[in-house]
């Protein structure tokens, strides 16, 4: 047992969940995720060979909408809480440089 | 007695019979409310005027003859993850503190059809993780019975708002145990249905394979109502279970004998506070004496439960929360230099640590060459425990143990430790995994004059043989509510 | 360049499907509309909406499949693909990694080179993203979800092209294919189909794959061209000077024909990938499969058969006109409309090729209603009109999609077919031009020609040339 998370693994999940950790929650956030993954490694016990990983509880499946236009122009109530709007558009910092 | 002494279908009858009108006892509850908040802070918002404008409107709908269903009238809470049209719904987290759905949970609106007069938004842990109501944004919720401890989470709010008398009745979402832990802590009824009972349209999601909205209130009787007046098979919903019967209120029969009520022995080991193992045994003595027949089991995996659970429920959080970005709603962080530094601050900014401690762990788990590992494993660890309870419902109607291994900790006891906070669901997380329903009931008090919760578990879809036996238990005690409502309003 | 390369390509083609709502809610993907006005909280990532699959999405997907020769996947899942970026309002796009819906097909494609078989590795469906629009004043973008959400279908191919040219007649197969099913109208240039190349270059006979970039922003057919021309020189001539190609993303810029990195360190590609939770498995049962296999449209072989028994079109004409499910519509349409085939055919691989060549535009945009035609057709069969001036009329009937009996009403064009005005002006023209009549006489059948374009610029193109000859004839005999 015993992880270890890398200062490099904890900058790429970072970049993954877009999270910005400063130098004192980095430190943090490695001893929290060794200690959960040392927790989580309990499972390696089990011997799960040949067992299906079960997303759902239930066999439900084949639920379906009909190809019918049920939703009509609700754009006020869209943008509604828009940090920042222009234009009927919902405005984000540049994206192309 | 006082309206405040009134569980919600008492009140709900009186209304009906024009003993109490309803603005009288939303009146009473605002009163008790005001009152309460400041030692308890169970609401994150609640609004006295939209109340009672909306108790005058279901009053006049009682009058004429359209509103006839037992819990028109009657105040209830709603968790602050479910959203409320036109109404603040933070999850109490600083990245949605000023977000207004344009939409309505299927389950209000159809709380909201049923005649029920929505108070506020009850407090919680940050988008439902934690189990104290510690991590809310907002502060945290105080136990209604010695405000020096935790409600339970991460449905405190909602927990403490019922037991405090500042609402009748209210819904809170379950992921791993945060309806049945908080109402076990706060001596009141909460009940998490089987997984796809309420639709979980308007819920704001967390792991969504395991998000539950369920009922909380001062009795079985309650809770079983308000499960039939919230649970109804959505479209909206690709999870929703189209349920064969909804009459819940049915199953309120003081009668268990013959039924078998199995105890799982693993769930009497290491950790459990004595008082709560006396306490719960006591119950099932009650119960085997009212013709039950009980006996101990081996479950089995029970240990393999939580580290799975959180495996799920991170790695859903992490996609689920990723919606977050300062861009559609919600907070968005100032002085952001280009796109991604706009994400980067907005979410460091908006999420608390609880909850960037999931997202990474959840992250982590889902990225490339871990999958397997942790995720696929988790899943298939999920697939084994079912199997444990599909065996035990082989042999018993229902699985009895407690609520929690203890009774409520001392706030800022259990943040320091994420562990040993995560071990206090080891009774409740197995249910979501296995999309059981589950009831706790109070079954008395610890020396410190905590509440202690039974907790029930049924098959799935099994509720009614929950709410027989949760209620036939109920028949041999009285409610008893905390000081802080005695000698409330009269 | 001492070396032999080949070029190995395969391509992840994206089609909009042609439903009437979105992938996963009601909201309508009509093209167009002002932004965010085709949106709801699901299309736009609202907290606590969810999704349910449209289940004409499934049935397209299934139908393309089968016409690919792709075997079905009974139990199929959506799964979630993470990551940020502002088009994308969950931050997830659904998509099925684990569980795509088709799988194994393989379409037969024609060069010059011979007929050949491209594989398909799967076909998947998921959600379009929303659209960017770049200000052009302020320091922002703005985001328009009315795109989010609309269902697409990708194939992914085998790496099994080796030029442009089998890629262009493998995206025309695909093309045709999809747009019989009626599963998506697949114009280039509308995005309602899209094409990203993954392309790598290795020594000629080698064994091993090179390493392959992919390239985007792909918009027409020569783009294609270009793009792929212009990826294999540049990792050519890595590979010359001692280089290694890296394996990354690419935006083609077709203005100035080069290819552009396009992520970033933000951008680490790790999707993330794993069942959505919100959605519930598709299981397709062979009775479902076979419905959706008797419901499929008349493909093009099939087409082509029936075109070549019932009308006896040379196959070169049958292969132009199948080549465009809209334009096989038309001709089958104006046949409805008591035209005959092959008078329409005629039009169609004439007149109105010439209109679609010159204007440059795409053969699904004729939209001329097929009536018209047959009535023009009827108009020339009656003489009441005659070629000439038929094929203005035709110009203005695919321009202006006029009535071409009203239009010729109005405008006066019906033919002079009154023999004896006509001889009367014959005669006129006859003795005005006696040095035509005398070179006539002469042997000069040239003159002929002079009197009859004499004859039609006098009747303002109105005259039956066939008339005006045969009257000519007799007048100029008689003399």
């Amino acid at each position: 047992m015993a992880n270890h998370i890398s200062d490099e693994t904890i900058e790429y999940v970072g970049i993954l969940a877009k999270l910005e950790l400063s130098g004192e929650e980095k430190e943090q956030a490695k001893k929290d995720m060794e200690s959960m993954l040392d927790y989580v490694d309990k499972l390696n016990e089990l011997d799960t060979d040949g067992v299906e990983p079960m997303s759902h509880v239930f066999p439900v499946n084949n639920v379906f909408r009909e190809d019918i236009v049920t939703n009509g122009d609700d754009r006020e109530e869209i943008l509604a809480n828009a940090p920042e709007r222009k234009d009927g558009a919902f405005v984000v910092p540049k994206t192309v440089e | 007695m006082g309206i405040l002494d009134l569980t919600a279908l008492e009140l709900g009858r009186k209304i009906k019979a024009k003993e109490i009108s309803a603005v009288e006892a939303v009146q009473a509850v605002l009163e008790q409310t005001k009152k309460a908040e400041p030692a308890v802070h169970a609401y994150v918002s609640y609004d006295e005027e939209s109340a009672l404008k909306r108790a005058e409107e279901v009053q006049k709908k009682i009058d004429d003859g359209t509103l006839t269903g037992p819990l028109a009238g009657v105040p209830v809470a709603v968790k602050d993850n479910i959203c409320t049209k036109g109404y603040k719904t933070t999850c109490s987290s600083r990245i949605l503190e000023n977000f207004v759905p344009t939409y309505a949970a299927q389950a209000v609106e159809n709380l909201i059809a049923a005649g029920v007069v929505i108070i506020g938004k009850t407090n919680m842990d940050e988008f439902a993780m934690g189990s104290t109501t510690e991590t809310s944004a907002f502060g945290p919720t105080k136990n209604p019975w010695n405000q020096e401890h935790v409600p339970g989470g991460s449905s405190g709010g909602s927990a403490a708002a019922v037991a405090a008398g500042e609402c009748f009745m209210a819904l809170g979402s379950d992921t791993g145990g945060s309806i049945r832990q908080p109402s076990s802590f706060c001596g009141i009824t909460g009940m998490k249905p089987t997984y796809g009972t309420i639709s979980r349209y308007g819920l704001i999601a967390y792991g969504s394979s395991l998000d539950q909205i369920g009922p909380m209130a001062k009795d079985v009787s309650d809770c079983a109502a308000l499960l039939e007046a919230s649970a109804s098979y959505d479209k909206k919903d690709s999870t929703s279970i189209e349920r064969d019967e909804y009459d819940f209120t049915s199953a309120l029969v003081d009668d268990v004998k013959g039924m078998k009520i199995g105890i799982p022995k693993d769930y009497f080991g290491e950790g459990l506070d004595p008082e709560v193992r006396e306490a719960v045994m006591a119950a099932a003595r009650t119960l085997e004496k009212k013709g039950a027949v009980v006996e101990e089991f081996d479950l089995g995996l029970v240990d393999y439960a939580i580290p799975a659970y959180y495996v799920i429920a991170s790695a859903e959080a992490s996609s689920n929360l990723s919606r977050f970005d300062g861009i559609k709603y919600g907070y968005r962080a100032k002085g952001a230099e280009g796109l991604h530094d706009m994400y980067k601050k907005t979410r460091s900014g908006g999420f608390g640590p609880e909850v960037k401690r999931r997202i990474m762990l959840g992250s982590f788990v889902l990225s490339s060459g871990y999958y397997d590992a942790y995720y696929l494993k988790a899943l298939r660890t999920k697939a084994l425990i079912k199997q444990e309870f599909d065996k035990a419902f082989a042999s018993y109607d229902l699985i009895l143990g407690p609520a929690a291994p203890t009774t409520a900790p001392k706030l800022g006891e259990s943040l320091s430790d994420p562990i040993k906070m995560y071990l206090g669901d080891i009774y409740t997380i197995s249910a979501n995994l296995a999309g059981l329903p589950g009831i706790s009931v109070p079954c008395g008090k610890d020396s410190k004059g905590l509440p202690i919760g039974l907790q029930l578990l049924g098959d799935c879809f099994q509720e009614k043989k929950l709410i027989r036996a949760a209620y036939a238990f109920e028949q041999t005690r009285t409610y008893e509510a905390p000081e802080i409502v005695k000698g409330g309003v009269q | 360049m001492s070396k032999q390369y080949e070029t190995v390509i395969g391509l992840e083609v994206h089609v909009e499907l042609a439903t009437n709502t979105k992938i996963f809610c009601g909201c309508s993907t009509e093209f167009g509309g002002a932004p965010n006005t085709h949106t709801c909280p699901v299309c736009t990532g609202m907290p606590g909406s969810l999704p349910v699959l449209n289940k004409q999405v499934v049935e397209y997907a299934v139908a393309v499949g089968l016409a690919t020769n792709c075997s079905i996947t009974q139990n199929c899942k959506f799964d979630r693909k993470n990551y940020f970026y502002p088009d994308n309002p969950q931050n997830y796009q659904i998509s099925q990694l684990y569980l795509p819906i088709c799988r194994d097909g393989h379409v037969e494609i024609e060069t010059d080179g011979g007929t050949k078989s491209v594989g398909i590795h799967e076909i998947h469906m998921e959600e379009d993203a929303g659209k960017l629009i770049h200000d052009e004043w302020e320091d922002c973008s703005l985001v328009d979800y009315n795109r989010s959400g609309v269902p697409l279908i990708e194939i992914v191919s085998e790496p099994d092209m080796r030029s442009a040219d089998e890629v262009v007649a493998y995206l025309e197969k695909l093309r045709l294919i999809i747009q019989y099913l009626g599963a998506s109208d697949c114009k280039l240039q509308e995005g309602s189909m899209r094409a990203d190349v993954n392309l790598s270059v290795r020594e000629a006979g080698a064994e091993e794959f090179g390493t392959r970039t992919e390239m985007k922003n792909l918009n027409s057919f020569k783009a294609i061209r270009r793009a792929i021309e212009g990826e294999t020189d540049r990792q050519i001539a890595l590979l010359e000077e001692g280089r290694e190609v890296t394996q990354e993303t690419r935006r083609w810029d077709d203005t100035k024909e080069k290819s552009y990195p396009m992520r970033s360190k933000e951008d680490a590609q790790d999707y993330r990938y794993f069942p959505d939770p919100d959605l519930v498995p598709v299981i397709i049962s062979d009775e479902w499969i076979e419905q959706i296999r008797d419901a499929q449209p008349e493909l093009r072989d099939e087409k082509r058969r029936r075109y070549k028994e019932t009308y006896g079109l040379p196959d070169y004409d049958i292969d132009i006109i199948t080549g465009s499910k809209h334009l096989a519509n038309i001709f089958e349409a104006t046949i409805d409309h008591g035209a005959e085939a092959k008078e329409v055919s005629n039009w169609l691989m004439g007149e109105t090729m010439r209109l679609v060549n010159d204007s440059e535009m795409d053969l699904t945009d004729i939209s001329f209603a097929p009536e018209h035609l047959a009535a023009l057709i009827g108009m020339v069969k009656k003489n009441e009109i005659n070629r000439k001036v038929a094929k203005e009329v035709f110009e203005k009937i695919f321009k202006e999609d006029v009535d071409p009996k009203a239009y010729v009403e109005e405008h006066g064009l019906k033919s002079m077919n009154d023999e004896g005005a006509l001889k009367e002006t014959i005669t006129q023209i006859v003795s005005g031009n006696p040095k035509s009549v005398e070179d006539y006489k002469a042997g000069k059948k040239k003159a002929m020609g002079f009197l009859v374009g004499q004859t039609m610029k006098a009747t303002q193109g109105k005259a039956d040339p066939g008339v005006v000859n045969k009257i000519l004839k007799e007048i100029l005999e008689s003399l």
